[in-house]
């Protein structure tokens, strides 16, 4: 219970729905924008509410934009030839922090799994074959979660590009960067041995 | 209430920010689920992969709580089965059926230590025809199990043809008669015979696949078998060049 007014605690019970929030967080949040109501609460709502209005999914790639081509599908540049497959707008947006990928993407929705009952016809893989077929793709980064249902989904897609004359590859497993070998699973010092390369 | 086993971890679905519930089918406690926590966070997720061997301490209140497990990695299977299409289809096949149809906290030992068996043998040659042998014999533990040895018409050992969809048990040419083409066809493989090709390897997953559609599922309350079974059978028959649906 708590001697907030009614608006201020309907505030802070949709604050407490997000990731990472509590209650007592959300609480704390709330007081924090209260305060710096003019900095920070009006241009969050603002901004919110923008968003709330235009945002929106891609019909090419599935990523979020405001749009209904991503900035990444309108730009002819990225147009190389590669789609690099991920499984959620998350993942993609990690892939272009590194900046290291210049060619397109294809935001698959999740991935195949027994256990929540999603089989290949609730993901976008109809649409990425079209995909393939229609940009004159050369290659398909798969980069999926090293899980047993991300890579799944890999050999099936795999499977389902045979043929389509592009070459398919998948994102690299092993030692991560700063990682200590003896901190690491028996599973990934195994693939990174499988993977080892010489120098 | 507490105790420790080995165990092969067949599902891992997150609960909260960063505990997960898991499924454990061990030796003694059959498939037994309880809450990690911190099952979801980055140093215990990568470990959480079914088909893993884990040691497992599980603790509660009362016997009847969900409770808590304390895991340990043994071994990890699926980093070595990612690599291999085949091994992880056959994987999650195994995983996902094990969780659909075994009773919760029913020990099944002789069905565990085939399980593990066939597990440690991911990869290796005449995999897939172990698998459909561990088919039979899930089939046998869940009170599904053929009865191939003889004839249910005439009682003779001699000639069995054909299997019988409603009762499991096998039928010779002569027994079958006119209801010959209302049969499924005996593949040799099934009767402990050596697999002839793939072609042999795949009407014994379409045999066991009916009985698993169409007498354990209906068991179970009618739910579709897992795809993840399908999908094995769908690349076996793509490996040996031709549709099945098992």
């Amino acid at each position: 219970m708590t001697d907030a007014p009614k608006d201020i605690e309907a505030l802070i019970e949709v604050m407490a729905r997000l990731p990472g929030l509590g209650p007592r967080s959300a609480r704390r949040a709330v007081l924090h924008l209260i305060k710096k109501r003019g900095q920070l609460m009006r241009p969050l709502a603002e901004a919110m509410t923008r968003v709330a209005d235009t945002a929106r999914e891609c019909l090419n790639c599935g990523n979020i934009g405001t749009a209904d081509l991503c900035p990444i599908c309108s730009d002819e540049r990225r147009a190389n030839g590669q789609i690099c497959v991920v499984e959620d707008v998350a993942d993609l947006w990690a892939m272009e922090r590194g900046g290291a990928f210049q060619g397109r993407y294809h935001v698959l929705g999740g991935t195949l799994s027994a256990l929540d009952d999603i089989g290949p016809d609730d993901l976008r893989i109809p649409k990425l074959i079209d995909r393939v077929r229609g940009e004159g793709a050369t290659e398909v980064i798969l980069a999926l979660n090293a899980t047993v249902d991300g890579q799944t989904t890999a050999h099936y897609i795999a499977g389902e590009i045979e043929g389509l004359g592009v070459s398919v590859t998948s994102l690299a497993q092993g030692v991560p960067i700063g990682g200590e070998l003896d901190y690491l699973d028996d599973g990934t010092i195994s693939a990174a041995l499988k993977a080892r390369k010489t120098l | 209430m507490e105790w420790r086993a080995d165990g092969i971890l067949l599902t891992v679905r997150r609960h909260g920010e960063s505990a997960a519930i898991i499924e454990l089918f061990t030796e003694a406690h059959g498939r037994h689920l309880g809450v990690v926590p911190g099952g979801a966070s980055r140093k215990l997720a990568p470990l959480l992969q079914p088909g893993a061997q884990l040691d497992a301490t599980w603790r509660a209140r009362l016997s009847d709580h969900i409770g808590s497990y304390k895991v340990e990695l043994t071994t990890s299977r699926a980093a070595d089965a990612m690599g291999d299409r085949l091994s992880l289809a056959g994987l999650g096949a195994v995983c996902a059926l094990l969780s659909f149809c075994l009773p919760e906290r029913e020990a099944h030992p002789a069905l565990y230590a085939r399980t593990a068996a066939l597990l440690d043998g991911l990869g290796a040659e005449r995999w897939a025809e172990a698998y459909l042998g561990w088919e039979l014999a899930l089939l046998d533990e869940m009170g599904f199990g053929l009865s191939l040895d003889a004839c249910a018409v005439t009682g003779t050992n001699e000639d069995l043809a054909f299997i019988s969809p409603r009762t499991g048990r096998a039928v010779s040419k002569e027994g079958a008669g006119d209801w010959a083409d209302r049969l499924l066809p005996f593949p040799r493989c099934l009767s402990g015979g050596p697999v002839t090709g793939a072609g042999d390897l795949l009407d014994g997953l379409k045999t066991t696949g009916h009985f698993l559609a169409h007498h354990l599922a209906p068991s179970l309350g009618d739910k579709p078998l897992p795809a993840a079974r399908q999908r094995l059978v769908d690349l076996l028959a793509r490996q040996a060049g031709g549709p099945i649906n098992g």
